[in-house]
C-alpha cells in the first residue's frame, strides 16, 4: 500500500517536471547584494559567478550565490579554478547552504552581452543542469537608479538548431526561428527571509529621499548615450561586414549555378550527337568538377547575435531618453514655478 | 614608593580602529546564516573580511559563517573551514583581509575564547554582534573592541568596549528599499515606474515645503531658522536662467533625445526590413 503510494508520488513528480516550463526565478536580496558587489568593485572588467538554489517546479529560486576568480588564459590556472568551485560548494554545504548549482550571473557593460561565448557557456550548463539561468547585471546602468538585473535562458528551439550546428537560411525558415527567438528573458521575483525584511525595516533610514532618487532625477544621462550610441554603430558596422559576406556567398551561388547550367547543356548536346552516332550517352553529372562542389553557406548566428545586441541598444536608447524626456519635463515644471 | 607611584590600574586603549562601517550584504549574509543554522544551535559566528581605511575606520565589506561547536566553558571552532574558506575568497578579492568575527545574539561568556582566537589572525580585530532573537526588542548591531585591563605591565583582564558603527545603507538605497524589504515582490520595477515613485516622492516633498511655508506665514507654526535657510539655499540652488535661456536649453536636449530615438527607431525598421530579405533571397 504504502509502496504504491511512493510510486505514484513519483510518478506524478516525474510527469510534473516534464511539463512544467521555467516561469520565474525567485531571487533572494542576499544574492543581488552579492552579485552587485562583486560586479560593481571589479567593473569595468567583467566577471561571473554561479548561482545557488533549488528548482521548485515551475519556479527556480536562486538562494545563494558565489563569485570566481577573475580567469585567466592558462591551463593550470584553469584547473585551479575547477578545484575552487568545488571547495566553495563543500564550505558552503557545510553551513547548510543549498548545494545546487542553477546558473551563473555575470556583468555586462552597456549592455553587451550577447556573444557566442555566453552561449557556449550556456550548452556547456545545460549538459549538467536540466534547468539553468543567467542573470545578467549591468553597473553602468545602476548609476541612474536603474536595477539592471536581467534572467535569460536560451530558448529550446535554438539550442536544438545549434546542437546540430545548423544555422543556414533554410533550415531556420523550417523552424520559423528569428533573431527574436535566441533568448528568452524571465521574469524575476525577490524574496527576503522575514528576518531579512525585519531588519530592513529596522535599519531604513527616516530621509524621505534616498539614493535611488538622486540617481534617477540625475539630469545628465549623455554620457551614458553616448557609449551606446558608439557600440550601436560598431555593431552596425560588423551587421554590414555579415551582409557583405552573404551577398558574397550569393553571388558566388548565382555564378556556380550558372556555370553549372552551361556545362549540363553542353553535356547534353554532346549526348545528343553521340546518340545520333549510335554511342553511351556519357553521364549528367560529374562529381569530380570543381563547379558541383558545393559552396558552404555561413553561419547565420553571428548576424543574429548582432541584430539582438543592436536591438538591445535601440531599447536602451529609447529607455533613457524617455526617462530623460520625463526629467526635462519636469526641470522645466520646476523652472515655471 | 617611587615605583608604586607609576603602578596604576589602567585600561590599555587600542590606538588603531576607532569605528567600524557595515554594508548591508554583511547583514543579509549573517542573517541568512542564522536561518540556516544547523538545529541545536543556538548561535552563528563568523569571520568578517573587509579593510582598514587610511584614516583607520574599519570597512567591513563580506563575511562568511564557520562551524562551531560550543558548550557552558569551551567553545570548538572549525579553524580548517575558516582557513579554506579564507584561501577562497582571497582568490576571488586579495584586498580583502580578516578585520574581525561576527556573531548573533548578544556578547557571552565564550566570546572572549573565540576572540581570542583571532586576534591571533590579525591584530585589533572587531567583534560584531547581530542581535536576530529582538531580545532588547529593536535590531541591535553592535560593534566591540577589545581593551585590556593592566595593572603596570601586568595584565588582568580584558574587556569588549562598544565602538560607533556606522552602517552603510547607500548601496541599499541604490538598490531600493521596496525591492529589499518585502519578503516577496513580484517583479523589479522598470525604468519608467521608478521613475514615475521617485517623481510622486519629490512632489511630496515640494507639497510638505509648501505647507510649511504657508503654515510659517500665517503663524500657525513657529518659524525655525534653520529650516527657512535649508528651503532658501535649495531655492537659490536652482541657476537663474532668462526664460529665453533656458527654453533654448530645454529644446535643445529635447532635440537631442529625439534625433536619438528616430535614429533608434529607424535601426529597428532597418532591421526587420533586413530580415524579411534575408529569409527572401534563399528562393532563387
Amino acid at each position: 500500500m504504502a509502496n504504491t503510494a511512493t510510486r505514484s508520488f513519483l510518478q506524478v513528480a516525474a510527469t510534473e517536471e516534464a511539463t512544467t516550463p521555467l516561469r520565474v526565478v525567485q531571487i533572494e536580496g542576499l544574492v543581488i547584494l552579492k552579485i552587485i558587489k562583486h560586479c560593481k568593485e571589479f567593473s569595468p572588467a567583467l566577471v561571473t559567478g554561479q548561482l545557488l538554489g533549488l528548482d521548485v517546479g515551475s519556479v527556480l529560486e536562486v538562494t545563494n550565490c558565489f563569485p570566481f576568480p577573475i580567469r585567466e588564459e592558462d591551463e593550470e590556472i584553469e584547473a585551479e579554478g575547477a578545484n575552487y568551485q568545488l571547495e566553495m560548494m563543500r564550505c558552503l554545504r557545510e553551513v547548510n547552504v543549498d548545494n545546487n548549482t542553477v546558473g551563473w550571473y555575470q556583468s555586462t557593460l552597456f549592455g553587451s552581452f550577447q556573444t557566442v561565448e555566453l552561449i557556449e557557456t550556456f550548452m556547456n550548463y545545460q549538459e549538467n543542469i536540466r534547468r539553468c539561468v543567467c542573470i545578467i547585471y549591468d553597473p553602468s546602468r545602476s548609476n541612474q537608479g536603474v536595477l539592471a538585473l536581467k534572467a535569460l535562458k536560451l530558448s529550446d528551439s535554438f539550442m536544438e538548431l545549434y546542437r546540430s550546428n545548423n544555422f543556414t537560411g533554410e533550415k531556420l525558415r523550417e523552424k520559423n526561428l528569428s533573431w527574436v527567438d535566441i533568448f528568452e528573458e524571465i521574469p524575476i521575483k525577490v524574496s527576503n527571509s522575514a528576518l531579512v525584511s525585519a531588519f530592513m525595516t529596522e535599519l531604513e533610514a527616516d530621509t524621505p529621499v534616498t539614493q535611488c532618487d538622486y540617481d534617477r532625477l540625475q539630469l545628465s544621462t549623455s554620457p551614458f548615450l553616448e557609449r551606446n550610441v558608439e557600440f550601436l554603430i560598431e555593431c552596425m558596422d560588423d551587421l554590414s561586414m555579415e551582409q557583405q559576406k552573404f551577398q558574397f556567398y550569393y553571388r558566388n551561388l548565382s555564378r556556380q549555378q550558372a556555370q553549372q547550367q552551361a556545362w549540363l547543356q553542353k553535356r547534353r548536346a554532346e549526348n545528343m550527337a553521340r546518340k545520333n552516332a549510335g554511342e553511351e550517352p556519357l553521364p549528367e553529372e560529374d562529381p569530380s568538377n570543381p563547379i558541383f562542389k558545393p559552396i558552404p553557406e555561413p553561419s547565420r548566428l553571428d548576424s543574429f547575435l548582432i541584430t539582438n545586441q543592436i536591438a538591445n541598444y535601440c531599447n536602451q536608447i529609447n529607455g533613457v531618453a524617455g526617462q530623460s524626456f520625463s526629467r526635462l519635463y519636469l526641470m522645466k515644471a520646476l523652472h515655471e514655478n | 614608593m617611587g615605583s608604586n607611584e607609576q603602578t596604576v590600574l589602567q585600561f590599555v586603549p587600542s590606538p588603531t580602529s576607532v569605528s567600524a562601517r557595515v554594508h548591508p550584504l554583511v547583514i543579509f549574509n549573517i542573517c541568512d546564516c542564522y536561518v540556516r543554522r544547523p538545529d541545536q544551535a543556538e548561535r552563528v559566528i563568523g569571520t568578517l573580511l573587509g579593510s582598514v581605511l587610511p584614516d583607520g575606520t574599519v570597512d567591513i565589506r563580506n563575511s562568511y559563517a564557520v562551524p562551531h561547536n560550543e558548550s557552558s566553558d569551551q567553545v570548538a571552532l572549525d579553524i580548517d573551514y575558516h582557513h579554506n574558506m579564507l584561501s577562497s575568497h582571497q582568490k576571488v578579492n586579495p584586498k580583502e583581509v580578516i578585520v574581525g568575527w561576527f556573531s548573533t545574539g548578544t556578547v557571552t561568556g565564550g566570546s572572549a575564547l573565540i576572540h581570542e582566537f583571532y586576534s591571533r589572525e590579525v591584530s585589533n580585530p572587531i567583534h560584531l554582534t547581530v542581535d536576530t532573537e529582538f531580545r532588547s526588542g529593536n535590531a541591535a548591531i553592535k560593534a566591540f573592541i577589545s581593551v585590556s585591563l593592566s595593572l603596570g605591565d601586568l595584565q588582568l583582564a580584558a574587556q569588549f568596549q562598544e565602538i560607533p558603527l556606522d552602517l552603510r545603507m547607500v548601496e541599499a538605497e541604490q538598490i531600493g528599499f521596496d525591492v529589499l524589504k518585502p519578503t516577496n515582490v513580484d517583479k523589479l520595477p522598470s525604468d519608467l515606474e521608478g521613475m514615475e515613485a521617485s517623481m510622486e516622492r519629490l512632489l511630496a516633498l515640494i507639497d510638505d515645503v509648501y505647507k510649511y511655508v504657508d503654515d510659517v506665514v500665517e503663524g500657525r507654526v513657529a518659524p525655525d531658522n534653520k529650516i527657512g535657510r535649508f528651503i532658501s539655499n535649495t531655492v537659490t540652488s536652482l541657476p537663474k536662467l532668462s526664460p529665453h535661456a533656458f527654453d533654448k536649453l530645454m529644446n535643445d536636449s529635447l532635440q537631442d533625445q529625439l534625433l536619438l530615438l528616430y535614429l533608434s527607431s529607424i535601426t529597428r525598421t532597418q532591421l526587420s526590413l533586413a530580415e524579411k530579405l534575408n529569409t527572401a533571397a534563399q528562393i532563387l
